[in-house]
């Protein structure tokens, strides 16, 4: 226990007692940076300002310490942040008021010669004067850099498929495949009403698959415009996958009123593509650059819903080398 | 059966004789120009009021969103018109011309976990997760800042302006007792970083860090950076 006293009475020694005074500072006539006048009152503010820190930083150990006070995250945040901020404002003082400065300036160097230049021009063009096939040369120079160049560029190719794209044209669906709602329940054509949106996916298959889930709705039959033998009583079916990012279409709006409000459509939260369910999934508003890949359905003898073929078109958002490409199921 | 249908019918006939003159006339005076004086609609100007119920009316009249200045724009929550006693009368009138589901009586039932799953699946989409509402193409979606627990399961069975109405094969009533609990979470939510900037998310509190935390950074640095003049 005394060791430890001793140990801190000496600490406190070394840091508050008088240190001996440089030789040289007081004595010697020229000094390196000259001396600048002395300012009792920025010193006393700069000890204000290191003790207001150390408090504050007491402060953030205490709040921290003591759980469960009100609001203390922003307690927390108050204490730390004004410890900081008196910290930096110490060391404005510090650099402002009370270390000695001087403004100096230096002269920029001369421009070198012109004659100084000429030299290692001609210094650079006669070492080549070993070479006796020049323009090879500087063929095959260019033709390895530029190599180089592309061989960097290549792994941009793996950002995307640019050659084989097969795997992502293929989906799970084919004739007579059923459709089974989130809890792997087989869906029946009564189980869809009017006026709401259900999600679908294949029976039996990885619903990880791009080309795995749909969005289902019902709509009077007469309102459906195109493809309306895709449609057993009215029921549709559209790849949860917007074609513009690939985000699920989430959002189904619905008027209440049809004669006043805008047509029903399915809409993709992330930057609101709107496709028209009623008219095989054409863009109606947003930057989806093609319609909604449109599955075909029908209705078993147990009133069950099943796919009737494939997507109408590739599922998942556009790239250059989609859009024409035919799905394979 | 059929006697069950006769005594049925003369109950509905008994009802809307009895739902209050006070409910027809006030249903004549504030709502017959669009829903017609026989609550069938009018084309072009409102909807029929057949067989919406007493949850409808009850919904539509205590959010404000009835009636309507012009039917043409998309109804939102205001000061609710009429008072609690000329309410229960429309109600009552508009459920005696025809059917439809009376006014639900939902509770909270503490299951947050499930609610905010269940929220994510079917609300989320137009809501977003924190229930602060947004936008769906053609128009605003409502926060649920303001929405009672009962006005929320109202919501769910009638699907007011754009949004789908979910029945209660989609979700039952426990269901919407769940999401009531999220909701209701929603409104007062454990903010422990203070100033929630709408409960957007990271990006906003980004673009505040960026914008207002720069802004600061750069001033200093320029008081700093100022020359001493001597």
């Amino acid at each position: 226990m005394s060791r430890v006293r001793d140990a801190l009475v000496a600490a406190v020694v070394l840091v508050l007692g008088s240190s001996p005074d440089r030789p040289g500072d007081e004595d010697l006539d020229h000094r390196v940076v000259p001396r600048g006048p002395q300012e009792r009152g920025a010193e006393s503010l700069l000890l204000v300002l290191l003790g207001g820190a150390a408090l504050a930083a007491v402060a953030f150990i205490v709040v921290y310490a003591l759980d469960g006070i009100g609001h203390q995250t922003q307690w927390l945040g108050l204490s730390l942040g004004l410890a900081f901020g008196l910290l930096a404002a110490a060391c404005f003082v510090t650099a402002r008021r009370l270390v000695v400065t001087e403004e100096l300036s230096e002269p920029y160097p001369e421009h070198g010669s012109p004659h100084e230049r000429g030299l290692i021009e001609e210094i650079v063009h006669e070492s080549g004067s070993r070479f006796t096939r020049r323009r090879l040369v500087k063929l095959a120079g260019t033709g390895a850099v530029g190599t180089l160049g592309l061989a960097a560029l290549t792994p941009a190719l793996s950002l995307g498929p640019a050659f084989d794209n097969d795997g992502l044209l293929r989906t799970p669906w084919k004739r007579g495949r059923r459709l089974v709602d989130e809890t792997g329940r087989p869906l029946a054509a009564a189980d869809i009403a009017e006026e709401s949106f259900y999600t679908a996916y294949p029976r039996g298959v990885d619903r990880e698959q791009l080309g795995a889930p749909l969005v289902l709705v019902r709509l009077p039959l007469e309102q459906i415009r195109e493809r309306r033998d895709w449609a057993p009583q009215g029921i549709v079916a559209y790849s949860k996958i917007c074609t513009h990012a690939g985000c699920a279409i989430a959002l189904f709006r619905k008027p209440t009123f049809a004669a006043l409000e805008p047509r029903p459509a399915l809409v993709c939260p992330c930057h609101y593509s709107t496709f028209d369910p009623a008219a095989a999934g054409k863009v109606l508003y947003g930057p989806a650059g093609r319609a909604l890949p449109q599955l075909p359905l029908e209705v078993d003898s147990s009133g069950h819903l099943r796919a009737a073929g494939n997507f109408s078109g590739p599922v998942g958002p556009s790239w250059w080398g989609v859009r024409m490409r035919k799905v394979k199921s | 059966m059929r006697g069950l249908v006769v005594v049925a019918c003369a109950l509905v006939l008994a009802a809307s004789a009895a739902a209050e003159p006070r409910g027809a006339g006030l249903y004549a005076a504030a709502c017959s120009t669009c829903h017609g004086v026989t609550g069938a609609g009018r084309a072009g100007r409102g909807p029929s009021l057949r067989g919406v119920g007493a949850l409808s009316a009850d919904f539509y009249l205590r959010t404000g969103y009835m009636p309507l200045q012009s039917p043409s724009v998309q109804p939102e929550r205001s000061r609710v018109l009429f008072s609690e006693p000329q309410i229960r009368s429309l109600v009552a009138y508009v459920a005696s011309l025809g059917g439809g589901p009376p006014v639900p009586t939902p509770e909270a039932d503490g299951r947050t976990a499930v609610g905010l799953r269940l929220f994510t699946g079917h609300c989320a989409g137009c809501h977003q997760i924190a229930a602060q509402g947004g936008f769906v193409t053609g128009a605003r979606v409502p926060p649920l800042t303001h929405s009672s627990d009962r006005q929320i399961a109202e919501a769910i069975r009638v699907g007011p302006y754009l949004m789908p109405s979910f029945s209660t094969r989609d979700l039952s009533a426990a269901d919407v007792n769940a999401l009531v609990s999220y909701i209701d979470y929603t409104k007062h939510p454990d903010d422990r970083g203070g100033w929630a900037i709408g409960k957007l998310g990271p990006w906003p509190e980004g673009v505040v860090a960026w914008f207002v935390a720069t802004a600061a950074l750069v001033g200093v640095c320029l008081l700093l950076g100022r020359r001493v003049r001597s």
